[in-house]
């Protein structure tokens, strides 16, 4: 076998698949903002045709993809010296970064567009902006200039209930920022626990994380805070238009469970966790990641029940 | 140089295409049922004709 051959063969292993194009859009991200943005469509107090109601959330959906698709053109350089980033399809080898951040263009406008055509000019503008914000705003200025990254960049993942409501009324008003504060604090304690247990990522990638620059002891103790401000918030949606009993309940049980997870991770140093592998954080990871689930469920839930008489106060 | 009807290249990138032309078929599918939605709702309006106008 000639070397050009072999060279041949091994670009071709290299080629990107259709899943590989379909990682660029962070599938992960884009179920959260999939489900986020259903349950702002489906609380808005008005009923929405659900070919449209689709397309939305399709289109929210993409455009929240692009902007993964960006993120990964502009962070390539850092996603190939962090373990939970090296696979992704451009350090790997498999897609150009040229070629996603024309994918990434191209799935923007046309989200944006056809969101706008298909909901209304509003929403389609307010994509636009949470576009920009999470690509230039986080990725581009914030995340490698302040260990505040993630609480202000946050914003950008907390958008979608906001479209969603958006894309259903056609206008403002208190509930969808209500969502976008439960997701908007819930962000940081959330991040901040994985940072814990994958301090070594942030640290080769020099990602100002808030761990490598003010030191683990601080972020712990932030963490509690924000868990902290998030009940208060949590718990106090429940008597919002978009809360109800069931809400409270879920709300009253997850963030009892959330702030005793803060609290151990704000009571153990660094030779507990190393002794158990970071158990305690991992598994504060996790909860976080249910605790926002469920709190969107019951919000979706007081909403699907109240046609019956059931849902709200 | 032309690619033979059965070049290499269609084999080794048929699941992209594919997975390509499922999606475009489908968009079409989307942007016609849409279409049908707007124009049938009740608060859809027809533009001026032109010969009206004049």
């Amino acid at each position: 076998m000639s070397d050009a051959s072999i060279n041949a063969s091994r670009a071709y292993e290299d080629e990107a698949s259709f899943g590989d194009y379909f990682a660029l859009l962070k599938p992960r991200v884009m179920s959260l903002v999939v489900f986020t943005a259903l349950v702002g469509l489906l609380a808005a107090p008005v009923s929405v045709h659900p070919v449209v109601g689709f397309c939305a959330i399709l289109f929210i959906a993409i455009g929240g993809g692009a902007s993964g698709a960006l993120n990964m053109w502009w962070d390539a350089d850092i996603d190939k010296v962090m373990k939970r980033t090296k696979s992704r399809p451009i350090p790997a080898g498999k897609v150009e970064a040229g070629e996603a951040l024309a994918f990434g263009l191209a799935l923007s406008g046309l989200s944006v567009i056809m969101l706008a055509l298909a909901a209304n000019v509003f929403a389609g503008a307010f994509l636009a902006f949470t576009i920009f914000f999470y690509v230039v705003v986080y990725t581009m200025w914030l995340k490698r200039a302040t260990p505040q990254n993630i609480v202000i960049g946050g914003a950008a993942g907390a958008f979608p209930p906001v479209i969603g409501w958006i894309a259903a009324t056609g206008t403002m008003s208190v509930e969808p920022w209500l969502m976008f504060l439960l997701t908007f604090m819930w962000t940081p304690p959330h991040f901040w626990a994985l940072a814990l247990f994958m301090r070594s990522d942030y640290d080769d990638a020099g990602v100002p994380m808030l761990t490598v620059t003010h030191g683990r002891r601080s972020t712990r103790i932030h963490i509690l805070a924000y868990t902290v401000l998030l009940a208060v918030l949590a718990v106090d949606t429940a008597f919002s238009g978009i809360g109800g009993p069931l809400y409270l309940a879920v709300a009253l049980v997850l963030n009892a469970l959330f702030l005793h997870g803060a609290w151990k991770i704000t009571r153990r140093d660094e030779d507990d966790s190393e002794a158990d592998n970071f158990k305690v954080e991992r598994s504060f990871f996790k909860l976080s990641l249910l605790y926002l689930f469920l709190h969107f469920g019951a919000i979706l839930a007081e909403a699907l029940l109240k046609p019956y008489g059931l849902g709200g106060w | 140089m032309a690619l033979r009807k059965e070049h290499e290249i269609h084999k080794r990138r048929s699941g992209l295409n594919k997975g390509v032309g499922i999606l475009l078929a489908a968009f079409v599918v989307l942007i016609m049922a849409l279409t049908m939605v707007k124009v049938t709702s009740a608060s859809f309006k027809f533009p001026d004709a032109q010969g009206k106008q004049n």
